[in-house]
């Protein structure tokens, strides 16, 4: 990608983040704090950081800020909201012996600038009712829709599958 | 608290099973795509929650594998769809296949 977010330069802030995040991984799926697990832990992020570390530039998108922490929540909420509602809706088409489905390829547009805000809002919209990410292409966003309504255009399109998601986003990610 | 663990279980299993009976009925990949990540997603999810409250020491190792569901799942589902998009699938329209 010829992303200018994925070329800039990196700072030391960037490698201690890299480096946190590694560590917290660690601690979290080794679930022990024992001093010889910590001190690995610390050896093998520290590899991790120094290797990888200019390469881990996606997270340049967070917008950090005191209330980031609370925004992502509120994101997580409504996250899980549509998800269980994609789920009773999916049920409802497959278990439906006529099988109500009308599938069509819509594009909708983003205003998100970042790779990772790009890839959670595509993800988030494979994850809820009745659509799937298929392509990602600069700020276009290729779905395929279960039921599109018959003469829906592009913004219309956005507005019903992107909006809410993007309003999320947006308060954490640039 | 084991009776609840059960029942995310089951729910989970439910889930997962509607995920497969949604493979076979829908009528092409991007559909059977839809029905493999959501319902597979959200079973996954369930039956992390339940095994979660059987086993409460668990709890850190479970939220991280559910952390990387939900950010690996929707990404392998967008991938093959891609990849059949590519290859020149064409999706199936309710409208040409009229009363088949």
């Amino acid at each position: 990608m010829d992303n200018p977010q994925t070329t800039g330069a990196v700072s030391g802030a960037h490698y201690a983040f890299v480096f946190s995040i590694s560590l917290l991984l660690w601690l979290l799926l080794s679930g022990s704090l024992a001093w010889e697990e910590v001190a690995l832990g610390a050896f093998v992020s520290l590899m991790i950081t120094l290797l990888f570390g200019p390469r881990f530039t996606i997270y340049n998108g967070i917008k950090f800020s005191f209330m980031a922490p609370l925004y992502v929540l509120l994101y997580l909420l409504h996250f899980f909201k549509e998800l269980i509602k994609a789920n009773f809706e999916l049920a409802m088409r497959v278990l439906t012996p006529s099988l109500p489905i009308r599938p069509e390829m819509v594009e909708i547009k983003t205003t998100l600038e970042s790779p990772l805000g790009r890839m959670l809002l595509a993800n988030s919209i494979t994850l809820t009712p009745g659509t799937l990410s298929v392509d990602v292409t600069g700020d276009t966003i290729l779905v395929h829709w279960v039921y599109c309504p018959p003469g829906t255009d592009a913004k219309q399109a956005t507005d019903a599958i992107a909006a809410s998601f993007e309003r999320h986003i947006k308060r954490f990610l640039k | 608290m084991n009776i609840i663990g059960d029942i995310f279980l089951v729910i989970g299993a439910v889930f997962i099973a509607l995920g497969g009976l949604g493979l076979l009925r829908m009528p092409d990949v991007y559909n059977r795509i839809h029905a493999g990540t959501k319902a597979v997603t959200l079973g996954s999810l369930s039956v992390l929650l339940g095994i979660a409250l059987l086993h409460p020491t668990w709890w850190p190792k479970l939220v991280v594998i559910a952390g990387f569901l939900l950010f690996t799942n929707p990404v392998a589902a967008s991938i093959i769809a891609r990849a059949a998009k590519i290859s020149g699938i064409k999706p199936w329209r309710a409208e040409e296949q009229g009363g088949e």
